[in-house]
């Protein structure tokens, strides 16, 4: 059934292909109703196969043979941590079209890149075929390249670009890294393979695990935004149209980590021990320093891009303590951050940007938004709020769990993050602040007085209700999700990262 | 079971979302249910306060589920003496402050919303047993809070807020690190660790704590580093000197009837999490550093006496009247926990300090915010000038407001027969045997208050009358209904406090024998 959530986008992108040219109207509500359908298809499937399977078994969905002589199949399967960010991508993909409401400008083709790049994240997450993977993979940059090139704003092309090469370079890592690992397995296994299942049953040399780990994990993690790969994302963030910087902090950042998870560290489970200190390294200096970068920025929607810099490097974190309840809290993160992130570019990129056509601090302090759009400046304190990790929200319970598991491991990089926790809420006390609540008189002569801005219309207020009551959910009933995640972290699959490592 | 706490801390935060989902224009409206809520909140604390057992020691009213079982975190709310003082405390501030802010203007719906989130952040704190959701509260309480200083504060009202909200999670972040590393060091394979209040005041009795947490982290210090994070976290709330500089900011750039929540029950979270928290889970550690501690409680009281009575400000000079009197407080507690050896009786003298805590808590919280509520009404009639060099000689032009006030001044200054005076008597009561050179440095904060309060007397309202006031208005009859309560109660507990301590003398002594070992 989770299938169809990849079929279902696809035949949407066909669907709006056919539409004529200049029906803004059609475009948008098929794109919807795509999207809807491929949410609810992910939520009916991911309940169905919690209802019916151990969350920790893979279950298959389908398997056929596809290029034998590689070992390739066409397999798609999902167990527990799959279902969490299918559901994300599902609620993602819903809320991004309701935020991108107002695109006109060829709205029809926007939409059908939008849904491929849907369809392709849907894949990733449900492949277990590394081929299968490494395509899905490499299918999402096309639509972003496009995405940010053709609708984005401020230096698009070079944002574009940035984004496109950086995942490029990631994705090449990792298919080295891949050839290698196919060629070495084959000769153990006396035949080609390209099965994630059937690979992470065999252990690989712990000298090539050594230096073939860091390849693999560094090209996932490039899109995952660890420092300092993460140039692409601040850039790529803010050129991007609302939609597009939605998905991408929401759901692509996801794929790079979701692929250093159930790729790398699963493969490779030597290597990640050899490298554990590294990576937790790295994770810590992205979390302070994506904070830090964010607190002075000018533009509003560079500090939401360096804050999910930030956040990423609790995924990272999470991922390194190599133990349960670090892991747990990684995937809870990446659902947390997808949702709350999701929100915050909505709320800048569509309520605030959309209207105000500024999003420098310097001008948006003398416009007063808080009180001409106040549903913008409550919906943005909510969302800042969940950001900043307070309890109640989905923050909390991931970072919550980060830090127990970096407690375990490396104490020092639980305080570090705890600075980092302060940072976060210094940069969205600040943009809070300077964005909706300054204390500066308005301009005497501005624009707005003339053009009062339009009020917050209908989709926004349903896509802003939707993630804020995700996270509450999570952040309130946290059982949710962690009866998924939970069982997966005890299977064969994840038995040999976590027993062995510092637990 | 009973679900009295879940609904009381319900009842203001659903008021607080049918008020803020009114319109801007509604504002009758937006005050008479804001004002409804507190008062049903108070008549619920009054409820409470009549069916609880003072005799027994033991937490009432008590409701525990599970609710996130793989993380260990129960749903686990009870009162005790102390939660009960606390409680009734936030029920009795929160309509007086509501009425003290009847005439705001802008956003009156948003600002009511926010006095009822606040309270239900509060009360969420005062009975919240379980490290997970009193966090939820604590930080909770925290928000509308920024928000009421930032929105509707003084001129510097955005620096204000901003350094105090950063100061707290800053202490808020150390919690939570030190109780992350709690619970794991609590872990087992079989079970999760433990955020039980009570659960873990009881391994700390047995020092399976310590055990645990030197096996967990192979450091033998580490309790003491996580006494300290969970020190930093409430020792900026009382605040504690040198933790203290957000607060005067704070106070004083607040509307006055939000200081009067803030100095009146806000301030009351770090001594509660004291005495709920540090004190019986970290006794040893206390113990370890308690000279330190002592010197530090010393530096809050007279550091601050000093401090106040340097200010021209009125509410500056009673913010940091205000931390000299929880000065007091975090003096008696630490010397209740001192090993007090070659003392007679120690514990009836440790007894005797911390039902002075408990009961400077309270009136404490009642005289601040009465006096904060005098500032208000002051501020109201002069255009906002508070500084003590714009007035004199006001005792001529309006005697009732003189009066009344200069009651509230006799009750903070701890004149017997006032409240003020019985918890600070068995604060020092109970601390001379225990730590005696502390008590005698204390009283310099004692001297210092007394003579800053008659200095702001003397400056307000004695002397040459200053002419720009000849017309002012003293109190009309509505604002006379506002105050009288305060001050009754003033004189009620200063002549009775039996009434109060009824019902946290059991709990007192019950705390006492936790720390006994």
């Amino acid at each position: 059934m989770l299938a169809w959530t990849i079929y279902i986008s696809f035949i949407g992108v066909l669907v709006l292909m056919l539409l004529p040219r200049d029906n803004a109207r059609a475009a948008r509500i098929v794109a919807l109703f795509t999207a809807v359908l491929g949410c609810g298809v992910a939520f009916a499937g991911a309940i169905q196969q919690a209802q019916h399977t151990n969350l920790g078994d893979v279950t298959t969905i389908v398997k056929t043979s596809w290029i034998p002589a590689l070992g390739a199949s066409y397999y798609l399967a999902a167990d527990g941590i799959s279902l969490v960010l299918v559901v994300l991508t599902g609620l993602a993909a819903v809320t991004g079209i309701l935020f991108s409401w107002n695109i006109e400008k060829r709205t029809k083709e926007f939409f059908a890149f939008y849904l491929a790049l849907i369809g392709g994240v849907y894949g990733v997450f449900l492949s277990f075929d590394l081929l299968l993977l490494f395509m899905f993979y490499e299918l999402t940059i096309i639509p972003k390249y496009f995405l940010i090139a053709r609708w984005g704003s401020t230096r698009k092309e070079y944002g574009a670009m940035k984004l496109a090469l950086y995942s490029f370079v990631g994705s090449h890592l990792v298919l080295i890294g891949l050839i290698a690992a196919w060629v070495v397995a084959r000769t153990q296994l006396g035949h080609p393979s390209l099965d994630l299942m059937e690979l992470s049953k065999i252990s690989l040399p712990v000298g090539f695990q050594h230096w073939v780990f860091p390849l693999v994990f560094v090209g996932f993690a490039i899109l995952a935004g660890m420092w300092p790969f993460h140039t692409w994302a601040p850039t790529g963030h803010v050129a991007a149209p609302t939609a597009g910087s939605m998905l991408l902090a929401g759901v692509v950042m996801k794929l790079g980590a979701y692929g250093c998870l159930r790729v790398a560290m699963v493969l490779f489970p030597e290597g990640v021990r050899e490298w554990q200190w590294a990576i937790a390294t790295l994770a810590v200096i992205g979390i302070i320093y994506g904070a830090g970068v964010a607190l002075v920025q000018r533009d509003f929607k560079f500090v939401i891009g360096y804050s999910s810099v930030s956040h990423m490097g609790f995924v990272l974190l999470g991922l390194a303590t190599l133990n349960t309840i670090g892991l747990d809290g990684a995937v809870l993160q990446m659902f947390s951050h997808g949702i709350i992130a999701g929100l915050l570019f909505g709320v800048v990129g569509r309520m605030v940007y959309d209207r105000t056509h500024t999003r420098d601090f310097n001008d948006l302090e003398r416009m007063n938004v808080g009180k001409l759009i106040p549903f913008a400046g409550v919906t943005f304190v909510i969302a800042g709020v969940a950001s900043m990790g307070l309890p109640g929200f989905s923050g909390f319970v991931a970072e919550f769990q980060v830090l127990a598991g970096a407690w375990q491991v490396y104490p020092i990089t639980a305080i570090l993050s705890g600075l980092g926790i302060i940072i976060g809420v210094a940069y969205t006390l600040r943009a809070v602040q300077k964005a909706f609540y300054s204390d500066l008189p308005p301009l005497a002569h501005s624009d707005h007085d003339a053009h009062p801005m339009e009020p917050i219309t209908v989709p926004e207020r349903v896509g802003a209700v939707l993630l804020i009551a995700a996270s509450l959910a999570i952040g309130l009933f946290p059982g949710l999700l962690m009866n998924w995640i939970d069982p997966c972290l005890k299977s064969p699959m994840f038995a040999r990262l976590l027993n062995g490592g510092a637990q | 079971m009973n679900h009295s706490l879940t609904i009381l801390t319900l009842v203001p935060f659903f008021g607080g979302l049918v008020v803020a989902g009114l319109g801007a224009n509604q504002k009758n409206l937006a005050r008479g249910l804001a004002l409804f809520s507190s008062l049903i909140t108070l008549a619920g604390a009054v409820c409470l306060w009549a069916n609880f057992k003072g005799a027994s020691g033991e937490l009432q009213f008590v409701e525990k589920f599970d609710w996130v079982p793989s993380l260990g975190v129960q749903y686990y709310l009870g009162i005790d003496g102390l939660g009960l003082l606390m409680v009734m405390l936030t029920a009795i501030v929160t309509p007086l402050s509501i009425l003290v802010s009847w005439s705001i203007k802008d956003r009156a719906n948003v600002y009511f919303a926010l006095v009822l989130w606040l309270q239900a952040g509060l009360f969420g704190t005062f009975t919240a047993l379980n490290f997970f959701h009193w966090f939820m509260f604590w930080e909770l309480g925290l928000i509308p809070a920024f928000f009421l200083v930032k929105l509707w504060g003084g001129a510097n009202r955005g620096p204000a807020a901003t350094q105090f909200f950063i100061y707290t999670m800053v202490g808020s972040v150390a919690l939570l690190l030190s109780f992350l590393a709690i619970w794991l060091a609590t872990k087992t394979p079989a079970s999760p660790g433990s955020f039980d209040f009570i659960q873990l005041a009881a391994m700390a009795k047995s020092g399976e704590l310590a055990t645990k947490l030197h096996a967990a982290f192979g450091w033998q210090q580490m309790g003491l580093l996580i006494f300290l994070g969970v020190f930093l976290g409430f020792a900026v709330k009382v605040p504690v000197v040198p933790f203290h500089t957000w607060l005067p900011n704070a106070y004083s750039e607040a509307p006055s009837a939000v200081t009067m929540m803030l100095t009146g029950v806000m301030s009351k979270m770090g001594v509660y999490g004291f005495l709920r928290i540090l004190l019986p889970i970290f006794p040893e550690q206390i113990r370890l550093v308690l000279t330190p501690l002592l010197w530090l409680a010393l530096a809050t009281i007279v550091l601050s006496a000093f401090a106040a009575f340097a200010q021209r400000d009125l509410k500056r000079m009673l913010a940091y009247s205000s931390v000299n009197h929880l000065g007091y407080c975090l003096l008696a507690m630490f010397a209740a926990v001192g090993a007090a050896t070659g003392v007679n009786q120690p514990e009836i003298q440790k007894a005797a300090a911390l039902d002075g805590v408990l009961l400077q808590m309270f009136n404490h919280g009642l005289t601040a915010s009465a006096l904060f509520l005098f500032v208000a009404l002051i501020e109201k009639r002069s255009a906002g000038r508070r500084d003590l060099e714009d007035f004199g000689g006001l005792r001529k032009v309006v005697p009732v407001l003189t009066g009344l006030m200069g009651i509230a001044l006799f009750s903070s200054l701890g004149l017997p027969g006032l409240n003020g005076f019985v918890g600070e008597f068995l604060i020092f009561k109970g601390v001379f045997p225990l730590a005696p050179w502390a008590a005698v440095i204390a009283t310099i904060g004692l001297l210092v208050t007394a003579i800053f309060l008659l200095t702001l007397i003397q400056r307000v309202f004695c002397g040459p009358l200053n002419e720009r006031w000849l017309k002012l208005p003293d109190l009309t009859f509505s604002e006379r209904l506002l105050v009288i309560p305060s001050i009754a109660l003033m004189f009620v507990l200063g002549i009775w406090p039996q009434l109060v301590q009824g019902s946290i003398d059991a709990s007192v002594v019950k705390l006492v024998q936790q720390l006994t070992f």
